[in-house]
């Protein structure tokens, strides 16, 4: 076969493959670098029409982060982010991976059927259902806690890492299974100390997954909550830092950034497992 | 083979108490199936199919926040579908979901090529292209809020520096052309990774023959895009572009941060007007009404969905 293409032609496609991706990452990238560019901004030059907007002439300050610190509540909304978070995702994934094992892997009658229902589920979207959710919040008694997020939370965690997991549990050979059950493993052994530690992948993207979807969700956590001290990260920024016409853009994008970080954090350090569960969970979903 | 108790107790073995034959059942296959579900069933069942259910009732009557309602019938259909709000957003809708569906198709599609070369730094730039996915959505709105800001856009500053516009250039969140191309601008942002990466994906598993053979025969870049590459990646294609759909036709965040569906009206899309109606305004009734309105698209998303699953 004579497919080699010459030295120089390769080099001139990559080239232009970087020449097309450069623009690209600049678009991606420019929120975030003017977020930070502001919050290190003073007012002064914040509101000054002759400044250039880019960068920071007249010194960097760190009243913007002050701010957020002393006189909100970001600390405490930072709190109930990671706390909902935790709670949710726990719960999440383990009701997930019982489902999950018992659509992939067990014949009972009806299976199907359960599938498609959580397939279906999990694509009706929050915007659906915030309105009953909020008066249902509301009869249980959990309207304006946190409490609240933390049940509501799985309504879309449980169909999605369900629908991810499943996909992970058919990967694993059925023979492991059996062996494990034909040498009087009970059934929850197995699926606990055979299945799971395989399942181990998929598990990590699930958790992934649903720690990220709460952090960043707004509808729910926006109509359920109204006292300060009970809001999110996301929700607080964006609601507590905007009074009337009177945007605190240091502040805001201070908060803003703060508030990324932690999903920042986690996406990097296990950015395979994001990109293996966003494409799981697309192409097999 | 189930052995019976007599048998058991004529071989030595103690009779099975009440525990063991607990466990016996629970060890059935179909048992431990039903026993694993149980939780997610009532989860959804509880606060996804009920509130589904009461989100249908809230529409049918004149229910508003605090005040139990009676049935009205479609009373609160006839009501929204002679208000103009709702026929502004019903096309808002339309018009938001097309084009940016479409643009996050051709330049997913266009990103996921230039992604699938073997790069030097492949890595870094495909976790760089995720990142808008990955923030929260909320708080990468505020930034692009800020860059949209009638006096101090950061757009208009460079558009002008560059001779690109006049001064003092659009405002851009207070017109309803310029609000609706930038509430699109953020959401193609936004969900543009989704359709690279899984496209990507999707191109991975293009066996590299095909595309060899095609060169080899002389074929053209694009002859090769069209006629090998573009018919292999189409059912991950129809996935990713049903999926877009329903998100973006759902969508609630970005309006809601950065136009709260103004100006006047012109931005709104189901979602927001649903909350601004139903929770703001209290009419829960109405509010309802108008959210049910993404219903009709996404059972038709599930049923293309379910088409596609059972073929496969």
């Amino acid at each position: 076969m004579a497919f080699a293409r010459s030295r120089g032609a390769r080099i001139r496609s990559n080239a232009f493959a970087y020449a097309n991706l450069t623009p690209y990452i600049f678009f991606v990238l420019f929120p975030f670098y003017f977020m930070a560019v502001t919050s290190f901004k003073s007012n002064a030059e914040l509101y000054n029409l002759k400044s250039i907007p880019f960068w920071i002439q007249t010194g960097v300050i760190t009243e913007h982060y002050t701010f957020l610190f002393a006189k909100t509540e970001f600390v405490t909304w930072m709190k109930n982010s990671l706390l909902v978070a935790v709670v949710a995702t726990t719960v999440s994934v383990v009701i997930s991976i019982l489902a999950g094992y018992s659509l992939a892997r067990l014949q009972f009658r009806g299976a199907a059927s359960f599938g498609t229902a959580i397939f279906i589920s999990y694509l009706v979207p929050p915007t659906l259902l915030f309105l009953p959710l909020s008066q249902v919040v509301v009869w249980l008694g959990l309207a304006d806690s946190i409490t609240a997020l933390m049940v509501t939370y799985p309504t879309f965690l449980v169909p999605f890492c369900t629908w991810l997991l499943m996909g992970y549990f058919r990967t694993i050979p059925r023979e492991v299974e059996e062996c494990a059950l034909v040498d009087g493993a009970t059934r929850m052994q197995t699926l606990w100390r055979i299945v799971l530690p395989m399942a181990l992948p998929g598990i990590i993207c699930a958790v992934l997954f649903s720690f990220t979807l709460c952090w960043n969700e707004f509808t729910y956590a926006l109509t359920f909550i109204s006292q300060s001290a009970n809001k999110t990260a996301v929700v607080g920024v964006t609601s507590d830092l905007i009074r009337g016409d009177i945007y605190f853009w240091g502040s805001l994008m201070a908060g803003a950034l703060l508030a990324s970080i932690p999903i920042v954090i986690v996406y990097v350090l296990f950015l395979d497992y994001y990109v293996s569960g966003l494409t799981a969970g697309a192409v097999k979903g | 083979m189930a052995v019976g108790p007599r048998v058991l107790e004529a071989a030595g073995f103690p009779r099975p108490g009440r525990l063991s034959r607990l466990r016996e059942w629970w060890e059935q296959e179909h048992v431990f199936g039903y026993g694993l579900i149980v939780p997610a069933i009532v989860l959804l069942v509880t606060l996804v199919a009920f509130p589904f259910g009461m989100a249908i009732w809230f529409s049918l009557s004149d229910y508003w926040v605090g005040s139990p309602g009676g049935f009205v019938g479609l009373t609160n259909y006839r009501d929204i579908l002679g208000n103009e709000t709702f026929r502004q957003t019903v096309q808002n809708s339309f018009v938001f979901t097309g084009i940016a569906v479409s643009l996050k198709m051709v330049l997913g599609i266009w990103l996921a090529m230039l992604l699938a070369r073997n790069l030097k730094f492949k890595r870094v730039i495909r976790g760089i292209v995720l990142l808008p996915f990955v923030i929260p959505t909320a708080l990468s709105t505020l930034a692009w809020l800020w860059m949209f800001d009638s006096l101090y856009s950061v757009v208009n500053w460079t558009a002008i520096r560059l001779h690109l516009i006049n001064a003092p250039g659009p405002n851009w969140l207070g017109q309803s052309t310029y609000a609706m191309a930038a509430v699109i601008t953020v959401n193609v942002w936004r969900g543009l990774p989704f359709f690279a990466i899984t496209v990507l994906a999707g191109l991975m598993a293009v066996p590299r023959e095909y595309m060899e053979a095609a060169e080899v025969d002389g074929a053209t870049s694009w002859d090769r895009f069209w006629h090998v590459t573009l018919p292999l990646i189409k059912p991950v294609l129809a996935v990713v572009i049903l999926f877009s759909t329903i998100f973006t036709f759902g969508d609630f965040n970005i309006v809601q941060v950065l136009t709260r569906g103004g100006p006047i009206n012109t931005t709104h899309l189901f979602a927001t007007l649903a909350y601004q109606v139903g929770l703001q305004g209290g009419n829960l009734g109405q509010g309802a009404a108008i959210s049910l309105f993404i219903f009709p698209l996404l059972a038709l998303v599930v049923f293309f969905q379910l088409q596609y699953v059972r073929k496969e």
